[in-house]
């Protein structure tokens, strides 16, 4: 692979050395069964055990409320199907317009098996109001879910008045935290099930889990030999598990100084990005995510944008119809009312702790030339 | 989704031919719409040659769109450069989709807007010099037109206030 100016980290990340490097003893020396009465797994079994404090400590849980998944869309899959499970597949959940697909599509599933969904409106920020989930909550609500931070625009949500809310009416709160977890503080307390995946977090592919609040109460999807306390069986992913503790561990130590790092870049970007006519911020100024910044170009598509970007060396992404299979336009730059032809013309610049000042610096020498040669060949001139 | 296009497309991408507006140009076609993400407007200049035939003399594009939008915006004009008229309308989408090697199966709608374009353009140039439409040239004309109102009629609350919507893009083709 030819050298890249890497953003678009909100995708996946690059494996940290630090956990490539405790990964791998996992699989040539410690790669017994955790389940097995032997030392080879006794020993996976306690690698696996001290990944679970770990990662339960750095979310502020206890070891047993971590359930380890496959990644991220099992776990929101696993929260959201077990709990309509247990419910018997009757009653009302509560989400929003700019989640997931891993959610929005599960919800949405879910209506044609009888259970009926609120889709909460964001507002032109992505902000959902506390008052929208306390007005749409029934009696015969079984679950709000409500994402931590907006993968495409990075907006957050007020969780911890929303958990208030749904702790008030006896409602369990799930949230997608794949892109918050490791950066911003996630009231835990106000939550019942979080969702997290390691490859977000310099961590592997293919490793994630769910937090699951004590006395929550769900059906498991994955039936077999009663692994993770009999919700999720499967014998465990032990060199994935040690990664995503080795991420997370990671993540947790230098988050303050990545984070500044990163919040430094965004405010870069956006003064830049907004001197180039025709452009738009998409998202909250403030109540974001630190990694990542979503600006529109009018005038231009989003998929020749990210072509032109890659010819040079830079990897970035879109919420244009045409980088989509179904050619739509992204659904969450839609909820925030952005025009279609701005949605079509969309950039997600997303960084990583391994981004440096002066990747950001050739990203912003490059973008201004990319953006004026696909506008001289666009028929809408800015200011049209 | 996007490392699928063959060599030819991102050739075509990288260096677009014909690229930008015409300034003197006798006709134009106006395909796309906003809701697929793809506008392709066409501009030919057609002149007479030595036997007092149309020929397509110049021909530039201006297109808002993805990689293969780009790239068959630039294989159409190549493709119907230099052509007599007569030539240039059997020109299909096949042909523009083959030139390049093949499309993505999802992209094969933007090798259709620039036949359509095309078709367009020629369509307009006749019907303003009253010179007579070929029948095949007309129906395709009526296709676009009628899959334009269906889709505006589909998507009219999301189209409000979109550029290369309503009566400037009465000519657009939907995505398909």
């Amino acid at each position: 692979m030819k050298p890249t100016i890497y953003l678009d980290n909100s995708a996946t990340t690059p494996v940290a050395e630090a956990v490539v490097e405790a990964m791998l003893p996992h699989w040539r020396s410690t790669y017994g069964n955790p389940s097995s009465l032997h030392e080879a797994g006794m020993a996976a079994r306690r690698a696996m055990e001290a990944s679970r404090a770990e990662v339960a400590g750095c979310l502020g849980a206890s070891p047993e409320e971590i359930v380890f998944t496959s990644g991220a869309t099992e776990a929101n899959n696993l929260a959201i199907l077990g709990t309509a499970l247990a419910a018997g597949e009757t009653g009302h959940i509560v989400t929003t317009a700019i989640e997931h697909h891993a959610v929005l599509h599960t919800a949405q599933w879910l209506e044609s098996r009888g259970i009926e969904t609120t889709v909460l409106d964001v507002d032109s920020t992505g902000r959902v109001d506390p008052s929208q989930v306390r007005d749409a909550i029934r009696d015969d609500t079984i679950l709000v879910s409500v994402m931590a931070g907006n993968n495409e625009i990075g907006t957050i949500q007020p969780l911890e008045a929303i958990g208030e809310i749904c702790r008030q009416r006896g409602i369990p709160l799930h949230t997608d935290a794949v892109q918050a977890y490791g950066k911003v503080p996630i009231p835990i307390d106000a939550i019942d099930m979080l969702s997290v995946s390691a490859h977000k977090l310099h961590g592997p592919k293919g490793a994630g889990f769910l937090f699951l609040r004590k006395g929550v109460r769900i059906v498991p999807l994955v039936h077999g030999g009663g692994h993770e306390r009999g919700v999720r069986s499967g014998t465990e992913n032990v060199p994935g598990i040690v990664g995503l503790a080795a991420a997370t561990h990671l993540a947790f130590e230098e988050r303050d100084e990545v984070t500044d790092r990163m919040r430094g870049f965004r405010e870069r970007l956006i003064s830049a990005i907004e001197a180039i006519p025709g452009t738009r911020l998409n998202g909250h100024r403030t109540e974001t995510l630190p990694h990542i910044t979503n600006f529109s170009f009018q005038g231009i598509e989003g998929e020749s944008l990210i072509m032109r970007l890659d010819e040079r060396g830079i990897s970035a992404s879109t919420g244009s119809a045409c980088s989509s299979p179904d050619l739509e336009a992204s659904h969450v730059l839609v909820a925030i009312g952005v025009p279609l032809s701005m949605a079509h013309g969309s950039l997600r610049i997303s960084t990583g702790r391994q981004t440096t000042a002066d990747e950001i610096e050739t990203f912003l020498e490059v973008l201004p030339e990319v953006v004026e040669g696909l506008r001289a060949i666009s028929p809408f001139k800015v200011g049209d | 989704m996007t490392n699928v296009y063959t060599e030819r497309v991102i050739e075509h991408f990288r260096k677009p031919h014909n690229m930008g507006k015409l300034d003197d140009y006798s006709a134009i076609g106006k395909v796309g719409n906003m809701v697929c993400g793809d506008v392709m407007w066409l501009y030919i200049k057609v002149d007479q040659d030595d036997r007092g035939r149309d020929v397509i003399s110049n021909i530039s594009w201006e297109t808002f769109g993805c990689t293969a939008a780009i790239a068959t915006s630039s294989m159409v004009s190549d493709l119907a450069k230099g052509k007599t008229l007569k030539e240039a309308i059997e020109i299909t989408n096949r042909d523009v989709a083959e030139e390049l090697g093949g499309l993505p199966p999802v992209k094969m709608h933007c090798s259709a807007l620039a036949a359509d374009a095309l078709n367009e353009a020629i369509y307009e140039y006749l019907e303003q010099n009253d010179r007579e439409i070929p029948e095949t040239l007309a129906r395709r004309h009526e296709r676009v037109v009628k899959e334009v109102a269906e889709l505006e009629k589909r998507y009219e609350s999301f189209l409000k206030d979109e550029p290369g919507t309503g009566p400037a893009a009465e000519n657009a083709t939907p995505c398909s």
